[in-house]
């Protein structure tokens, strides 16, 4: 009660905006529960029941599509491929959530784990059908660019930090040229050019299949942003941790590895996490370039005319799928602040 | 003093930029001395000592440490930071290392050590600065003076053969100065070869050899405590003797 009337209705103006916002809900709410849950047909072969009077949400068209929301257009006796490979990709997630398991091994894990995904996504060895990337989609193509991007723009972009401070001019003008031609220009763009320019450019006979384009636009990408992260990191560490690295003979590998970059990215948590949500959503581009992420399947969802007019459940669920995975690393990062922040505060009792 | 040289500064010059921070210095340093280095704030005390283990460059003059010259050849720098351990004002401990962590990264990485020897060695130092028990923690829980004993123990890992300290107990609340002292003090008993920037007096009485009094980025006087602090022969010593000693 006391928290009520503190919070709440501390003031005329804060009791005013409680007031307003219960009438909101009060107006709001009911309805879209309604919609959503108490009057939803959840599953029919078709829509028929959904177009029935009165129905409220067709979640039915989910249940119906989710394979192909889920896999796009992959084979569908091999769904268990791309399945297995989204379990790979959880599970490298959860080990690097976890801190116990930051030690150099985890590099490997990741090296091992994406080449396995790749193994069971193309197949074409051990007995297993290969299945050109021309037909992978859906949740699991939006979480391939996601994962595969970050996975090789992070360690380029604290390559490209590291540049980006080092007195070699050659190094540093790469650097430097790289982060702000990139930085100057929208995805899209980087897109068309690596779909459409790429190709021009290459050797007669050697052709690079749409995706990897996309992928590598998109690394290029990412690089650049995450390097700028990295370097506020790098900004944060004292001078002083370099000299002490120095006078104790580490040499300039052994010292960033070990002295400069810990300290560095420990800082650098929260927007590198920010970058990565930000990367996360930007994979649903790859769209203008015709590749069929989770967005695009959703939408080729909704042309059949057996569906045709749901698109706000499908773009709700489209929402909600983002939002999860979204919102996952954003409560991770916090998390992770909130616990390094502890370590220290609890540190400084000691003093 | 008998011991071999060192360190062998001659005619050393060094500026920033357009400003010569030091002026044609000569310095020797045998084998087992221990050097005081004082001097006003800003003579060029700090830039000496950092210029020994290759932190600054120099732009005239020549400096051999154990031999080693040094140029501002990046080979020898190497050579020397393995001989010359280094203690900071700010002490420097790595933060996101334990104690023993911050004793056995270099030993480790550098030197090639096995692990656990260099846990053994490590722990035996820490033991050495009175601190064992500590070994565990992270360096922000730890007191000033803990640190600072940590970071000269961290630096004694890499079995120099010259330490160089840059006023190590300035940072230091005044409880905590002589803990730090005291191990100094150990380490010189046991035949360190030390150049100490310091303006703790007592010390310098006590432990050092030569008292190398600096001012304006050149090397003033250079005289055995006693003499320097009984007789000192320029004005400018006696004045920041009064100056040091009278507050
Ligand atoms: N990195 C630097 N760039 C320019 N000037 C410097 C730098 N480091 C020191 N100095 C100048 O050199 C002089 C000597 O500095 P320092 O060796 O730190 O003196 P001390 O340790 O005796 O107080 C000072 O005037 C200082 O301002
Ligand atoms: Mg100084």
């Amino acid at each position: 009660m006391r928290w009520l009337r503190e919070n709440l209705f501390g003031s005329w103006g804060s009791t005013l905006a409680t007031l307003g916002i219960l009438w909101l809900a009060w107006m709001l709410l009911p309805p879209f529960v309604e919609w959503a849950f108490l009057k939803a047909v959840w599953f029919a072969p078709d829509s028929r029941p959904c177009r029935a009077e009165g129905a409220g949400a067709c979640w039915a068209l989910i249940a119906e599509k989710h394979r192909f929301i889920l896999f796009g257009t992959y084979p569908y006796e091999q769904h268990w491929r791309p399945g297995a490979a989204i379990l790979v990709l959880f599970a490298l997630y959860t080990a690097s959530a976890l801190r116990r398991f930051w030690r150099p091994a985890l590099a490997l894990a990741w090296l091992g784990g994406l080449a396995l995904i790749g193994l069971l996504m193309w197949g074409g060895v051990l007995g297993l059908p290969y299945v050109e990337n021309e037909r992978w989609g859906g949740l699991m193509l939006t979480l391939l660019l996601a994962t595969f991007g970050i996975a090789f723009a992070f360690p380029i972009s604290i390559l490209l930090a590291l540049g980006r401070r080092t007195r070699l001019p050659a190094v540093r003008a790469l650097a430097v040229a790289w982060i702000e031609l990139v930085r100057g220009v929208p995805l899209i763009s980087l897109l068309f050019m690596a779909s459409v320019m790429l190709p021009l450019f290459l050797p007669e006979g050697v052709s690079i299949d749409k995706l990897l384009r996309a992928l590598i636009a998109m690394i290029v990408f990412a690089a650049a942003y995450l390097a700028e992260v990295v370097r506020g990191g790098l900004q944060a560490v004292p001078h002083g941790q370099v000299e002490a690295a120095d006078a104790l003979g580490l040499p300039y590998w052994r010292k960033t590895l070990l002295v400069v970059l810990p300290q560095a990215l420990r800082v650098a948590i929260p927007p590198l996490v920010n970058t990565f949500i930000g990367f996360f959503k930007d994979t649903s581009l790859v769209v203008i370039i015709g590749l069929f992420d989770l967005l695009t399947s959703i939408k080729v969802a909704l042309i059949e005319p057996a569906w045709s007019g749901f698109g706000v459940e499908a773009y709700l669920f489209a929402a909600l799928v983002y939002f999860v995975f979204c919102y996952a690393m954003s409560r991770y990062s916090q998390d992770l602040e909130r616990e390094l922040e502890r370590s220290r505060t609890h540190a400084l009792k000691g003093n | 003093m008998a011991g071999k040289p060192m360190i062998e500064m001659r005619g050393v010059g060094k500026w920033f930029g357009a400003f010569q921070v030091l002026k044609d210095i000569d310095l020797d340093v045998a084998q087992g001395e221990k050097i005081v280095l004082c001097g006003p704030s800003g003579s060029g005390k700090s830039t000496l000592v950092r210029l020994v283990n290759g932190l600054e460059p120099y732009q005239a003059g020549r400096v051999a440490v154990d031999g080693i010259e040094l140029g501002n050849d990046s080979k020898a720098i190497e050579a020397v930071r393995l001989e010359v351990g280094m203690v900071f004002q700010s002490f420097n401990l790595f933060p996101h290392l334990t104690a023993l962590e911050n004793l056995t990264l270099a030993p480790i990485w550098v030197r090639r050590m096995p692990k656990r020897a260099a846990e053994a060695h490590a722990l035996q130092l820490l033991e050495r600065v009175r601190i064992a028990e500590q070994a565990q923690k992270y360096p922000a829980q730890l007191s000033g003076g803990q640190q600072q004993r940590v970071a000269i123990a961290r630096a004694l890992a890499m079995r120099p053969k010259i330490m160089l300290f840059d006023e190590p107990t300035s940072a230091l609340d005044p409880e905590m100065i002589k803990e730090v002292l005291d191990v100094m003090v150990e380490l010189a008993a046991e035949g360190m070869t030390m150049v100490v920037v310091t303006h703790e007096m007592g010390f310098a009485r006590t432990v050092a050899d030569r008292v190398v009094f600096m001012d304006r980025g050149e090397i003033v006087e250079s005289a055995p405590p006693k003499a320097f602090f009984e007789a000192p022969r320029t004005d400018r010593a006696r004045l920041f003797l009064s100056q040091i000693l009278g507050h």
